[in-house]
């Protein structure tokens, strides 16, 4: 019984040349290729712009240069509040957002996954805190968190400015989202390595703190830097409390001028706090699937 | 004196309604190296980790040192802390240098002060000539550098009694001489040792007493003459047959 292909017996020498349209863009080539279409792309989002009906009314409202200017440094004689002194606001909140969600997400996570049978209702508690915060649009948080509690009339908790209710609703929200990243990153450490530790009388918060976070760390920094980069964009939430930020500064600025140039102003502000963290996180990736790459040989 | 360190008596153990141990009984005594022989899956392993309540059992009982390990006031913790284990897969921790491998068990678990664990830590890498690779990551060793470093890190714990689960099994075949002249030089120092292989040869060398495992049930046990020449059970025979 012979297998089902027959020998091959034609002597024939297979093709394994390329058809020629894939052999153009190599080497120099491919660079002056690149060029040109990124030229040609962005000439033609650009030339809306110009060529639509309203693409000079857009030009005014949108990148008046005065405009931008006066809303970025403000005017207070027309009550018009910087962009520039806004942005601060932003800077700060999302900085102490992120500490606190740190710490808030990693107890979340840990709780969530102690072992204890007394913690067992912390562990229901800190369950329902991952759903109920992950379901929950942030600007309905904002909301309860920026009107509910000075409508509490509990003390200090009841007397903080709007943007001290936005860091609250921020890290409410974040550290749900943050806890299960961590939970991620702690399961995705091997099994054999808890075995190796416990098998060495290390208790269950040893290995965790020694051999299980450590490990798990790597895995969380480039999903953890993206929740960051999404934290610092939706500080701009806050300003529908009142708190003066730069997207308020920057809407005060548009209806005293009736110009949407600072909206602009403001954008392009988060784009510079947001690219370097982005650029970073893939670079993070980038390092460690190198890293993934060279272990796995 | 009673000098018997490990004793499994009638163990089960199921996993989910797969018996995995049907009633294994085997004891262990002070100096004295045990090897396990059966083919994948006759629960060599699983026996091992009911030895250090890494595995709870179903049936039957454990005991160390004449006190049953059911014993609900028993801190698994402290049992594991006299019994040495080491892995198929080394399973070093890959953020630690090999001299951090080798103290986290003295150091965070016995509480030992670092200074003296170190210096022990360090002689002990001394013996398997890697003192000059201790600030190197495991992932910086060969497969079998990295298991004799794992065997080190369980004797950095001065165990009474050291659990081998298949040492060998994931190392390239010019890496397993090292690995087991190690274990050689510990069966002849009196290390107390299980051992689940599949190295018939190094188990007939070392072994005081041969144990045969299959689908979970204790064939056969004796000294490795008697089960390597003159086994009594057709199931023992076929193995060593196959094996050979």
């Amino acid at each position: 019984m012979t297998l089902g292909f027959d020998a091959d017996t034609s002597n024939e020498i297979p093709n394994l040349f390329a058809p020629r349209r894939s052999r153009i863009f190599v080497g120099r080539r491919g660079v002056v290729a690149s060029t040109i279409s990124c030229v040609l792309i962005l000439g033609i989002v650009v030339s809306v712009l110009f060529v639509a009906p309203g693409g000079a009314s857009f030009r005014h409202v949108f990148f008046d240069p005065h405009e931008m200017w006066v809303a970025w440094v403000g005017d207070p004689r027309r009550g018009i509040l910087a962009i520039k002194d806004g942005l601060v606001t932003n800077i700060w909140m999302f900085l102490v957002s992120e500490v606190l969600v740190l710490f808030l997400g990693l107890a979340l996570a840990w709780t969530r996954m102690s072992q204890s049978p007394v913690l067992l209702p912390f562990r229901i508690l800190a369950t329902g805190y991952t759903d109920i915060f992950r379901g929950i649009p942030l600007l309905l948080v904002v909301f309860m968190v920026g009107y509910g509690l000075p409508a509490l009339q509990f003390g200090f908790l009841s007397s903080q400015s709007f943007a001290i209710y936005g860091v609250i609703s921020l890290t409410l929200t974040y550290s749900a989202y943050v806890s299960e990243v961590f939970r991620a990153g702690i399961l995705s450490v091997p099994n054999g390595q808890l075995l190796a530790a416990r098998s060495l009388g290390l208790t269950h918060a040893s290995t965790m703190r020694r051999v299980t976070l450590p490990q798990a760390i790597r895995t969380v920094i480039p999903p953890l830097l993206n929740d960051f980069i999404s934290l610092q964009k939706d500080t701009a939430l806050v300003s529908v409390l009142g708190a003066v930020e730069a997207t308020r500064a920057a809407q005060i600025a548009v209806s005293v001028d009736f110009n949407e140039s600072g909206l602009t102003v403001a954008a392009l502000f988060f784009l510079v706090l947001t690219i370097p963290m982005t650029r970073f996180t893939d670079h993070l990736l980038e390092k460690d699937r190198a890293r993934r790459l060279v272990s796995s040989l | 004196m009673n000098d018997v360190v490990l004793e499994l008596n009638a163990v089960v153990k199921r996993f989910d309604d797969h018996e995995v141990l049907r009633g294994v009984s085997l004891q262990l005594r002070r100096h004295e190296v045990v090897c396990l022989i059966g083919a994948s899956g006759s629960g060599k392993s699983t026996l091992l980790r009911c030895a250090n309540m890494l595995e709870t059992i179903d049936g039957g009982s454990v005991s160390l040192f004449g006190q049953s390990l059911l014993d609900p006031r028993v801190d698994p913790d402290l049992v594991r802390r006299h019994i040495g284990m080491v892995f198929q897969s080394f399973n070093l921790f890959p953020h630690l240098s090999v001299l951090d491998n080798v103290l986290l068990g003295p150091v965070r678990a016995l509480k030992r002060k670092k200074s003296d664990a170190r210096d022990e830590a360090l002689a002990l890498l001394d013996r398997i000539g890697l003192r000059d690779r201790a600030d190197d990551f495991p992932d910086h060793l060969s497969g079998g550098q990295q298991q004799r470093v794992a065997i080190v890190r369980s004797l950095a714990m001065r165990p009474d009694l050291l659990l081998l689960d298949e040492v060998t099994s994931a190392l390239d075949p010019t890496l397993v001489g090292e690995v087991l002249d190690l274990l050689s030089d510990l069966a002849n120092q009196g290390t107390t040792m299980l051992i689940a292989t599949h190295e018939m040869n190094f188990a007939r060398d070392v072994a005081h007493q041969i144990a045969y495992l299959d689908q979970g049930v204790l064939v056969e046990q004796g000294t490795p003459d008697q089960i390597f020449n003159a086994a009594q059970h057709a199931s023992t025979r076929n193995f060593l047959e196959r094996v050979r």
